[in-house]
């Protein structure tokens, strides 16, 4: 790891001005992601993984958003650059596949047209040759016999193909960083699969780097390089996908291992919940904002934010006060979270 | 469960079709959806069955056919040894009492404006259960037992989480002492830590009421956890029906081994060999022939495309509907 990294976020916030007060829906994140890898962000909803997401893509318009940190893409500030010159990079250099291919889509255009709009403006194509690179894409996702299906509208394609569809717009012009937000939570096991595999090959093929935002663990483990667990607005925990399943550090990482029912164990008769809701992110408490729903939380975590960093490993960070010594122990005393 | 044992809930050969329609003044049918084709389901007191399949197998609409929100096109579903497939509403009435429903979007299926006393109390007001402070204490001893607080009475649903929102929808459920519940996807619009909370309430509620349940989701590990026995779906028909344990370790249908090997395992040292089903579930509206899952399945003959295979037992309580079944010499 030599080389600077392809994609940088330095200590990102974003805010939002509410009648109720600011909601602090990205605080203080800071992640890299190389070419060629797969960085996987995990987080319940409301943990501010897809408003990181589209503050990367600049595409948080809102004007009670707030926003402060960098992103440095190829030694560019994207927060500095005005949403002309943006739209330069997205698509392009940057781009993004949605988390609903139901509603992604628009729905009174043909299928076609909305994939080589970007080709027609970003690689300057006749509308010619954007429609031969079109039909190229939609076979190279999987869609069986494309040209009898470049016209067809949307709503003629089923979920899964409309995720296909979208994941060919969105490596329609080989951008070398693709953002994945949620890209199968809306499909079936089994077209999950396929479209894991699918993004798994072109990555590999075209070398690009994949932010893959995701609630699911499982898909996770399955593909990402390394991970990032959201909470509340934070990153708890930072490591390479190995390390954190062998050893997760943080509690809340415990947490979420645990109430999954995992197909590889045998059957629990409980499941291991993390008891309660997750904070307002408008009256953030102060000190760890995991510390109400942990059952290890002691004093220091009241008074005390804890900072990401490194306690059990050098590339393993985590943001939790207990000793590498205290979370072994403790994690050894509940089975069911290890 | 012996086989002596009677079914709290028998359907037998229970079909749904959908009809499509063309025109405007002199409607015809030109088409129909095959939603639910022949299905036979025992569900005997005190279990919990698991109904899986992908989006569009029919698995919610069998479980409407059950409590008669959908009229049934053709087949019977006995209650306790009554026959109501064909009882109108005001007969299924007193029926509503013994069996009831939790649906999967807790954010549509509560009225957002009403209290949630009022949406819990609802189904003993209509059911005439007692007089006004008996509805309210017993709404707040529900509130209690699916761990809400009671001073929750007065507030809306907006003031939910969704994993709350869940709970008013179990309590509202549980309102009149039913026997059978059937869960239409309970927990997949929640979050996995809050999914954890409701399953573990759900089972918990089971084992303190005695409870029936017929558990339908698409997620094969959540099913796994709450389930005895487990009926897989496939364009309409159960094409596979085990012991929940069995079927995860030994599943007879290509099927259900391909489903089984989609589900991500948390681990990223597991190396499992994945079967990526190709293609998408064909049309319900003209279902492949012989064996509906035919056209993706890998280990397909010739057989499969004309002849359909009856739903037969390979081993103690289970049942596959295979000519090439898989796993039967372990």
């Amino acid at each position: 790891m030599s080389e600077a990294p392809l994609l940088e976020v330095r200590d990102l916030n974003v805010s939002f001005r509410t009648q109720d007060g600011t909601v602090h829906a990205v605080d203080g994140v800071s992640f890299t992601v190389n070419r060629g890898e797969v960085l996987g962000i995990v987080g319940e909803s409301g943990s501010g993984k897809s408003v990181t997401a589209m503050t990367l893509m600049r595409l948080i318009l809102d004007q009670n958003a707030v926003f402060s940190g960098e992103v440095l893409f190829k030694g560019r500030d994207l927060m500095q650059l005005s949403q002309g010159d943006m739209l330069q990079v997205r698509g392009k250099q940057i781009s993004m596949i949605f988390q609903d291919p139901m509603t992604s889509l628009n729905p009174v255009y043909r299928i076609g047209w909305q994939i080589d709009e970007q080709l027609r403006a970003h690689e300057g194509l006749s509308a010619k040759q954007a429609r031969r690179r079109t039909l190229e894409l939609l076979g190279a996702v999987g869609i069986p016999n494309p040209e009898a299906r470049i016209d067809d509208y949307p709503h003629q394609f089923s979920g899964g193909m409309r995720q296909r569809v979208m994941i060919a717009m969105g490596l329609s012009c080989n951008p070398d960083v693709l953002i994945a937000d949620e890209p199968t939570t809306a499909l079936d096991v089994t077209i999950q699969a396929q479209i894991l595999e699918l993004i798994g090959n072109l990555q590999r093929e075209f070398d690009s780097a994949v932010v893959l935002i995701t609630h699911d663990l499982g898909v996770v483990a399955e593909v990402a390089d390394r991970v990032a667990v959201m909470y509340a607005g934070r990153i708890v925990e930072y490591a390479e996908v190995g390390e954190l399943f062998r050893g997760p550090q943080h509690p809340y990482t415990w947490g979420l291992l645990g109430s999954i029912s995992r197909l590889d164990r045998p059957r629990q008769r409980r499941l291991a919940a993390i008891s309660g809701q997750p904070p307002s992110l408008i009256s953030l408490p102060a000190g760890c904002s995991f510390r109400a729903r942990c059952p290890y939380a002691f004093d220091r975590c009241r008074a005390e934010r804890p900072a990401l960093e490194a306690r059990s490993g050098s590339a393993h960070l985590d943001a939790c006060l207990l000793s590498a010594d205290q979370k072994q122990a403790r994690r050894a005393a509940t089975p069911e979270a290890s | 469960m012996s086989d002596h044992a009677v079914p709290l809930m028998r359907a037998r050969g229970v079909r749904k079709y959908f009809p499509i329609k063309r025109g405007v003044v002199f409607q015809r049918e030109v088409a129909r959806v095959h939603a639910v084709d022949d299905v036979d389901l025992d569900l005997m007191p005190g279990e919990t069955v698991g109904l899986v399949g992908e989006s569009g197998c029919g698995k919610s609409t069998f479980g409407r056919c059950l409590i008669r929100l959908h009229d049934l096109t053709d087949g019977t579903i006995e209650f306790d040894g009554q026959d109501i497939s064909s009882l109108d509403r005001k007969q299924m009435r007193p029926l509503r009492r013994e069996i009831q429903m939790v649906f999967q979007d807790p954010y549509a299926s509560l009225n957002p404006r009403k209290r949630v006393g009022t949406i819990i109390g609802d189904p003993l007001r209509i059911h005439g259960a007692g007089a006004r402070a008996d509805v309210n204490k017993r709404v707040q001893e529900l509130l209690e037992l699916v761990g809400l607080s009671p001073e929750h009475y007065n507030r809306y649903p907006h003031e939910f989480s969704g994993g709350q929102r869940q709970r008013i929808g179990v309590a509202r459920a549980l309102a009149l002492s039913p026997r059978l519940i059937i869960a239409d996807e309970p927990v997949s619009a929640l979050d996995v830590s809050i999914q954890a909370q409701v399953v573990n309430l759900l089972s918990d509620l089971q084992d303190e009421l005695g409870l029936t349940y017929l558990f339908i989701a698409h997620d094969l590990s959540v099913v796994r956890h709450v389930s005895d026995r487990i009926a897989v779906m496939y364009l309409g028909k159960i094409v596979e029906l085990s012991p929940a344990e069995e079927l995860y370790d030994r599943p007879i249908h290509p099927y259900s081994e391909a489903l089984l090997s989609a589900v991500p395992v948390p681990d990223p040292d597991v190396e499992r060999e994945r079967i990526v089903l190709q293609g998408d579930v064909p049309s319900p509206i003209t279902p492949p022939s012989g064996c509906r899952f035919h056209p993706r399945c890998r280990y397909a003959t010739d057989i499969c495309t004309t002849t359909e295979p009856p739903l037969v037992k390979h081993a103690e309580q289970h049942l596959a509907a295979c000519h090439h079944p898989l796993n039967l010499h372990s």
